[in-house]
């Protein structure tokens, strides 16, 4: 038994479980308000990075004022996308809104890869030195960063949506469209927000992965990952989304731990979170927060 | 999604198996015959090239009508469709190098051994829809993905499987013209099979659970029951042109079967027409073509002077995946019932001509 190792990935799940977290929150956010599957949302994180990239890199800004322009460029990116794409798709069956989105995604996914070429890229130095010692453990960074702007995102989220206007419109649409449409509040720039919203915070994340590992296409994997993280929390719980992000961290760091030092299949930490999803869709398929879908006849 | 009727005038049913034939008019029927054997003829005078392509309509053709079985017919959402046809690809290929099964028996068994497959990761389809369920069946590509990579006793691992070609009382179908009668025999079968499955009680039953599934279950029809048999009969059809695949390349490796494969049925069947059979087969041709145009427009670019762009040239691999994403988006938007029903429309069109709308 190999403690150390141990809890240095443990101490990874959680970082990257965080982050997982803040995916799966865009992605609920997105669903609960327009009840749209986002198969696009690692796209978002991909294109967020690729454009902080191409703005330190080609245009040599600071890299607060980079990140500030991919920010707003993310959210009229999510806007216009709405706008455009998804506006139509309202009332169509929920085969066509996955269909649509899976199309924007290896579209936007192939138009990334056209541009800005396959090998992977890695950021200007942010930081100036790598790692530091907490407790004896070597952190990195940009993980330090990342866990610090997962919690402010969090925070930020609750406070926006327990106190702002806009937030509690946005709580009403997802509670009842009809009636909050006819209370005033405008359920197209709801929509419209909510797909803001999560390109921004998306992009972030994907920023924020872009620094530990580089830019590449393979970013684009953690829309598919944030699945297993969202259906254990419930598709339709912000606090699921977290919870269910941080498990599916954790438990992928572990099946790692398991395999490298006992079973040797290999491709656990990949792997291992698709079977725990197979296992909580036939067991549980409404999660640990989410409502259960009751019909009436 | 029922077009508008074209019977002629007079053409009156009296009873339910009239109403129920696979072609509507007699004429129909000569057609569809007709096109059965100019394409048995189409040997004769098409060159390599285009056989390739109908081969290659023939054998996705048969996967993506199971995919419409499902996705179509019952309302239920499949990812995993891609890794289906890899399974049938590798178990056929396994089962004649293995057991020297003849190819010609290793098909089918291929179909049936999928099936199965197919029916255990549909068994979550027996408490969850739609979304869930589309979440699932992604849940199931990765894991069977991941399985080809592992299983080297069954895949061959990263090297690939090498599968014979068919033979047949001594006959070798081993040039593209062989092939192609092979290929058309199946597809036809299929076809039928198709067709006849939805003129069955079980086929009324899949459209049953689409249409109201709540009304379906309190009618008598057991949801879990068709459901399943839902699954096992497409992932049968995946593991039918799977197999004819493996059989016609003459090797499979495990890198082709990925999401992007899964996604390309499902865009196969939104372009042509969910729930349409004749829809399925145009979605394919226009699948199968798309790539083969795109590469032709960029060559006829190449040769004029100001087309050279590099960046076009050498992107030319994004540029079909890019178009392959916008169609599904076109069509989704402003086509969402497929080709088949503009197609009902044209021949509306001339049928009723001044007086159509």
């Amino acid at each position: 038994m190999n403690f150390e190792l141990l809890t240095q990935l443990i101490v990874n799940g959680l970082i990257v479980g965080l982050l997982y977290g803040v995916i799966g929150m865009c992605f609920v956010l997105v669903y609960k308000s327009t009840k749209v599957v986002n198969f696009a949302q690692g796209e978002f994180l991909l294109i967020g990075a690729w454009v902080c990239w191409a703005a330190l890199v080609y245009l040599e800004l600071p890299f607060l004022l980079g990140f500030i322009l991919t920010l707003c460029f993310m959210a009229a990116f999510g806007v216009l996308l709405q706008m455009i794409v998804l506006r139509p798709m309202i009332g169509e069956p929920i085969i066509s809104v996955i269909m649509i989105t899976i199309g924007l995604s290896i579209f936007f996914q192939a138009l990334m890869k056209w541009i800005f070429g396959v090998s992977p890229q890695s950021y200007p130095q942010v930081f100036d030195n790598q790692s530091v010692n907490i407790l004896g453990l070597n952190v990195e960074m940009a993980y330090l960063m990342s866990t610090v702007i997962a919690l402010v995102i969090m925070l930020a989220f609750y406070l926006f949506f327990k106190y702002s206007k806009h937030g509690l419109a946005m709580r009403a649409t997802a509670f009842d469209q009809q009636v909050a449409q006819s209370l005033g509040i405008s359920v197209k720039n709801v929509f419209a927000m909510s797909w803001g919203i999560a390109a921004t915070v998306s992009a972030t994340a994907g920023v924020v992965l872009g620094m530990v590992n580089g830019v590449s296409d393979s970013l684009s994997i953690m829309g598919i990952k944030v699945f297993p993280a969202v259906i254990l929390g419930g598709l339709d719980s912000i606090i699921g989304a977290i919870v269910g992000g941080v498990i599916i961290g954790v438990l992928e760091n572990l099946a790692e731990f398991v395999d490298s030092q006992y079973l040797h299949i290999g491709n656990m930490y990949d792997i291992a979170p698709f079977y725990v999803l197979l296992v909580i869709l036939w067991f549980k398929p409404y999660g640990l927060f989410g409502t259960k879908d009751i019909e009436r006849i | 999604m029922s077009s508008l009727s074209m019977r002629p005038c007079g053409d009156f049913r009296t009873s339910y198996q009239q109403d129920n034939t696979i072609f509507e008019t007699s004429q129909i029927r000569l057609m569809a015959i007709a096109a059965v054997l100019v394409l048995c003829a189409a040997p004769l005078f098409l060159d390599g090239y285009f056989l390739t392509l109908c081969i290659q309509v023939s054998y996705l053709g048969i996967a993506a009508l199971g995919l419409n079985i499902l996705v179509g017919y019952t309302g239920q959402i499949s990812l995993g469709h891609g890794a289906f046809f890899g399974f049938g690809a590798f178990a056929s290929a396994w089962l004649n190098s293995s057991f020297q099964i003849p190819v010609f028996l290793s098909i089918p068994l291929a179909g049936f051994m999928t099936m199965g497959v197919g029916m255990m990761f549909g068994l979550p389809a027996a408490r969850i829809k739609g979304l869930y369920l589309a979440i699932a069946t992604l849940a199931s590509q990765f894991i069977i993905e991941d399985f080809f990579a592992r299983a080297d006793w069954f895949s061959g691992g990263p090297s690939g499987a090498a599968a014979e070609p068919i033979t047949l009382l001594g006959y070798v179908f081993d040039t593209d013209q062989s092939f192609y009668y092979v290929a058309l025999f199946a597809l036809v079968t299929m076809l039928v099979w198709a067709c006849n499955l939805m003129r069955s009680r079980d086929g009324r039953a899949f459209v049953a659970i689409r249409d109201h599934y709540l009304s379906a279950e309190i009618m008598g029809i057991k949801l879990n029951k068709y459901r399943l048999l839902s699954f096992g009969i497409s992932s049968f059809y995946a593991g039918i042109g799977g197999a004819l695949y493996a059989h016609y390349l003459g090797y499979v490796s495990a890198e082709g079967f990925t999401i992007f494969m899964s996604i390309q049925f499902l865009a196969m069947i939104i372009i042509g027409g969910l729930g349409s059979i004749k829809g399925t087969l145009m979605g394919v041709v226009f699948m199968v073509l798309l790539p083969e145009v795109l590469e032709t427009g960029v060559g006829v670019l190449k040769m004029t002077d100001w087309g050279n762009i590099p960046l076009v040239v050498d992107g030319l691999a994004y540029i079909k995946e890019m178009a392959i994403g916008l169609v599904i988006i076109g069509f989704l938007i402003f086509e969402p019932q497929g080709l088949a029903h503009r197609w009902g429309q044209i021949k509306n069109y001339w049928k009723f001509y001044p007086f159509s709308y």
